[in-house]
């Protein structure tokens, strides 16, 4: 419904509201400027820049609590004598997901959003400067637990990857579709806990496929480290393409 | 502060978001009134895609906030919605859709590509 006039917009309609329309002296400027257009800035300079450094980078993004940081705590520690990994870690308070990265050894830089609900690309350029990104290969951005916000923010990444844990239900990418959309990957995490659940894994899938045909789905756990295996394989394949300059 | 002014009924959430939406949208038309050396503004017209994940009360809401104390005070921020159209991959029919869930209403096709509906754009300003 239009917020205006209290019409029902359905259709694209253009607001002529009362007089004050033809008063004197008044005129119209066309501005046509994308809202978003200095975050888009900001992040293609990151672009850029990780193309010149050749750093595959994701930005990873969920629900809270649906083991981002588990995840990353995992991937690094199996991965780190691969390749060399930095870790941007962003929140709205407190430094406790940086310091249980740093526990693996990583380099790792905390953003604190304070009342913002997601990174923006201007956040993540300065929070690069905490990294030598001569000895980067791989940035892991973990952005706010928040499945709306992010969603809109183009950071400079690769690919976002959208975690979904199956505590959460089957039916998330149904209610967050801009969210799934967004993400060129999924990973439904915490698979180990299904024979607890009623999440139905086939139809998981199948919302996701209708949101974003073709997303790439893995299927993992932590803790038993099971799907583990072809995460990793992805992610060493993508920085091997990422260094030949054969993503972007 | 303006979050202690959020109406009730608006989840925290959904106005952060908008919240920052509409402080970027301040700062384009304040550039843009400079620039035209505006004495005043009386509106400020977005192009919203349907499609676009953002709350036009929300935007409301927050612009009358962020607008204080600056020359937007007291500016109306109208705003067109553009509803979103997608072609389908498999037979090429072009319709509208109300949600990113839709199919192809004559193949029933899932595969779709977009065309418009996810805008999110300042048009134009009405100033003085």
């Amino acid at each position: 419904m239009c917020i205006d006039c209290g019409c029902a917009a359905e259709e694209h309609h253009h607001h002529h509201h009362g007089p004050e329309q033809a008063a004197p002296g008044r005129k119209t400027v066309q501005i046509e400027e994308d809202i978003l257009a200095k975050n888009n800035r900001l992040a293609l300079a990151n672009r850029k820049l990780f193309a010149v450094q050749k750093i595959f980078v994701l930005n990873l993004v969920s629900s809270p609590g649906s083991g981002k940081t588990t995840l990353l705590e995992r991937t690094l520690a199996d991965l780190k004598t691969d390749m060399d990994f930095a870790v941007l870690e962003g929140d709205q308070q407190t430094s406790n997901d940086a310091e249980r990265i740093a526990a693996t050894g990583v380099p790792v830089h905390q953003i604190n959003t304070g009342a913002g609900c997601h990174l923006d690309a201007h956040m993540v350029g300065h929070g690069l400067e905490h990294f030598n990104l001569d000895n980067v290969q791989m940035l892991m951005i973990e952005n706010v637990g928040n499945l709306v916000c992010p969603a809109s923010f183009d950071l400079g990444e690769d690919f976002k990857v959208a975690l979904l844990s199956v505590t959460e239900g089957e039916d998330k990418p149904l209610k967050y579709p801009q969210m799934f959309r967004a993400s060129d990957v999924m990973l439904i995490n915490k698979i180990d806990l299904l024979p607890h659940l009623r999440f139905d894994l086939p139809k998981c899938r199948e919302y996701a496929q209708r949101i974003h045909p073709g997303i790439k789905i893995f299927e993992v756990s932590c803790y038993t480290s099971e799907g583990l295996a072809e995460w990793y394989a992805w992610l060493r394949e993508q920085v091997t393409l990422k260094m030949q300059g054969r993503i972007n | 502060m303006v979050l202690d002014l959020l109406p009730l009924q608006v989840p925290q959430g959904i106005i952060l978001h908008e919240l920052g939406i509409t402080q970027s949208i301040v700062e384009i038309a304040l550039q843009a009134a400079e620039k035209q050396q505006a004495q005043k503004i009386h509106s400020v017209t977005l192009e919203v895609g349907s499609l676009a994940g953002v709350v036009a009360e929300a935007l409301q809401f927050c612009y009358e906030a962020c607008s204080r104390q600056t020359l937007l005070e007291g500016s109306r921020l109208l705003i067109d919605r553009i509803p979103a159209r997608a072609s389908c991959r498999d037979c090429a029919t072009e319709f509208a859709l109300a949600d990113l869930l839709a199919c192809c209403p004559e193949c029933q096709s899932f595969s779709c590509d977009l065309l418009c509906g996810e805008e999110l754009r300042i048009k134009e300003m009405e100033i003085d």
